[in-house]
């Protein structure tokens, strides 16, 4: 059993590096051709102006003097060779590109990168194509409103991107994602619902690149937004900030669904052994017994011994959970919920797994962790920390690994998608560009989802591999 | 940090976190209480099923080889049976047609030796008769004679006289 369980391990690690390198190429795609971007868009500009361009108080975030040394959103200057952007030019703000944040928006340049990051983005919003399906907001914020709920079409959404027309008190809605106006800017929160742009088209919200901060453009006024906390502590660049958002996103939303039709499923299913019983299995019980037996024989029992019966529903429970959320996701046209692929999910999964294998485990395992028998006393010293720290690296990898094969396979497929507008531009500028991307987006796109359809059951079973043989680790009786 | 854009995916906010964690719990509940577990249950027990009835079959092969040997075993000892009554039935025939045989000779022997001393008495008896018919005849002959001759001549008188003398004597 040992040799086969280190064969699976070692294809399990091939796939997963080369998952990583396909979704690393992905990216470097992605920003090479944002750098590129950003190069010629901001070439001769005009960096004294930079001064006059905003007049709304930077004083409350750190961070805003990265604005000094770079001049990649002050676009009201005149100088604009070589672009196209004659019609958005200083002062108006009327148009709907250029804002008082001073932040362009040019609908003819594609921001792939920025597409790839909406479309696998948790949101307030179910959007399946043109359709807008509004989700019960449930914000938290301490020392100011308070708990709010309302739903998320209080925001008068227009497009498909997302942006919402109306504030909701301090709420506004960007891109699909609740922020909260930043205080003392002014911003006037307390008179309900505040409509923000006459016209729906209007270009309100910004994503600044240089201090990764959000803008709104608002009565000729540039607003800071703050984004909910998360717990990331700053390492991802979040951290906790006015409120705490608690709504049933999307992704809740996809939870739910896959969660209500497996129960549905699986019920059924369990109803159909006991009604049929010392009958073969048949329909829908005989599609699935098969991948039942094989986690409980190629996991469960070689992993856990006489303890496979205990902990079975709790493996069999992830692997449907995570398979069916990443198939959910993968669904065209159904929204593509990225659940497995938020680090949110996979980091509660991640914990749940911990908890179970460390309350498991014996008195053999915790003597492994922090009194390793057999070794000498100066080796200890050494073993102990580093196997405490294996506590802890453990979810954490099952966390990330998870999180990375869904996100880097989502993305891959956005930029893949993206090509067509890399090439052909937004608005149909090249036509026969568009045309040779289109074609070559469709291969590759295929060749990305038929990738993705086999990453979902991989990670699936690698995630509840993995815990089995961390719960296996916890259960080991000494021998030694 | 390197993200240009927002990368919100990688910052795990509490609502997910917490939604999240709630779901899978009772999704794990759930699973365990009504399929996992009674799936798990019922695979077991078809599984022991199977074996039970395989073994079961095994049992009823072997039962069935045994019973088939003692078949032939009896069945042997059936025809070992019936040979020897055959045997038996044929020697008994034997000595009933032997004994049969010799005692239909005794008893003809026994007919023909009444039949012979039967013979043997009616001859004698017949030969008696004879002896005395001869005897009748003849005394009768003789009386005839002698009738005849007493009438006559001295002599013959002295004869018969005779005659009766043997006859007195005897």
């Amino acid at each position: 059993m040992l040799s086969t369980v280190n064969t699976l391990q070692i294809k399990r690690l091939l796939l997963t590096f080369s998952l990583v390198v396909v979704g690393a190429l992905g990216t470097a795609l992605w920003a090479q051709h944002d750098h590129d971007h950003s190069g010629e868009d901001h070439s001769g500009h005009d960096h004294a102006q930079h001064d006059d361009h905003s007049g709304h108080d930077h004083s409350g975030h750190d961070g805003h003097d990265h604005h000094d040394d770079h001049s990649g959103h002050d676009h009201s200057g005149a100088d604009h060779s070589g672009h196209d952007h004659g019609s958005h030019d200083g002062g108006s703000h009327g148009g709907h590109a250029a804002n008082a944040c001073g932040h362009h928006h040019d609908p003819s340049i594609f921001d792939a990168g920025g597409t790839a990051f909406h479309h696998i983005a948790d949101a307030n919003v179910y959007s399946i194509g043109p359709f807008s399906i509004p989700l019960p907001c449930i914000v938290y914020a301490p020392n100011h409103e308070g708990w709010s709920f309302f739903l998320s079409s209080a925001f008068k959404i227009h497009g498909a991107h997302g942006d919402g027309s109306q504030s909701v008190g301090p709420y506004v809605l960007n891109g699909g994602t609740v922020m909260r106006v930043k205080d003392g800017q002014g911003f006037p929160k307390t008179e309900g619902n505040v409509q923000l742009a006459s016209d729906p088209h209007d270009h309100i919200f910004s994503h600044n690149e240089e201090d990764g901060l959000a803008y709104m453009s608002f009565n000729g006024k540039c607003y800071e937004l703050e984004r909910k906390s998360t717990a990331d502590f700053g390492l991802f660049g979040g951290g906790i900030t006015s409120f705490y958002d608690f709504s049933l996103t999307k992704n809740v939303v996809a939870m739910l669904l896959v969660s209500l039709f497996l129960m549905l499923m699986f019920f059924s299913i369990a109803r159909a052994y006991r009604d049929r019983d010392g009958q073969a299995p048949s329909g829908l019980q005989g599609f699935i017994e098969p991948i039942f037996v094989f986690i409980q024989d190629e996991v469960a029992k070689p992993f856990l011994g006489h303890y496979w019966e205990r902990y079975l529903p709790f493996l069999m429970s992830i692997f449907f959970f995570i398979l069916g959320l990443n198939l959910f996701g993968q669904i065209p046209f159904f929204g593509g919920a990225n659940a497995t692929g938020n680090l949110a999910l996979t980091m509660a999964l991640a914990v749940i797994a911990a908890l179970v294998v460390n309350f498991s485990g014996n008195k053999h395992y915790w003597e492994h962790i922090f009194w390793m028998p057999g070794v000498p006393a100066w080796v200890k010293t050494i073993l102990t920390p580093v196997e405490l720290l294996g506590v802890f690296i453990k979810p954490l990898t099952l966390m990330l690994r998870l999180f990375a094969n869904i996100t880097a396979g989502h993305m891959v497929m956005v930029i893949f998608v993206g090509l067509i507008f890399v090439f052909g531009g937004t608005q149909g500028a090249n036509p026969p560009a568009s045309l040779g991307a289109a074609a070559a987006s469709t291969i590759l796109t295929l060749f990305m989802m038929a990738i993705e359809l086999l990453v979902a059951f991989l990670q699936a079973f690698v995630f509840t591999i993995l815990t089995a043989s961390y719960l296996s680790a916890a259960k080991e009786e000494a021998h030694h | 940090m390197i993200f240009l854009a927002d990368f919100s995916p990688i910052k795990p906010d509490f609502g997910l976190l917490f939604w999240s964690s709630l779901i899978f719990l009772i999704f794990w509940f759930m699973m365990s209480r009504y399929a996992f577990g009674p799936i798990r249950d019922a695979l077991k027990k078809r599984e022991s099923d199977i074996q039970d009835a395989l073994d079961e079959a095994k049992r009823a092969k072997e039962e069935m080889t045994a019973l088939q040997s003692k078949n032939e075993e009896l069945l042997a000892q059936a025809r070992e049976e019936r040979s020897n009554i055959l045997k038996e039935a044929k020697e008994a025939k034997d000595s009933i047609v032997r004994e049969a045989k010799e005692k239909a000779k005794e008893e003809a022997q026994k007919i023909v030796d009444n039949a012979q001393r039967d013979i043997e008495a009616q001859k004698n008896a017949a030969l008696l008769e004879v002896k005395n018919q001869a005897a009748n005849m003849a005394l009768e002959v003789a009386e005839k004679i002698i009738r005849k001759q007493l009438t006559g001549d001295g002599e013959q008188e002295k004869f018969a006289n005779s005659l009766v003398d043997e006859i007195k004597l005897n």
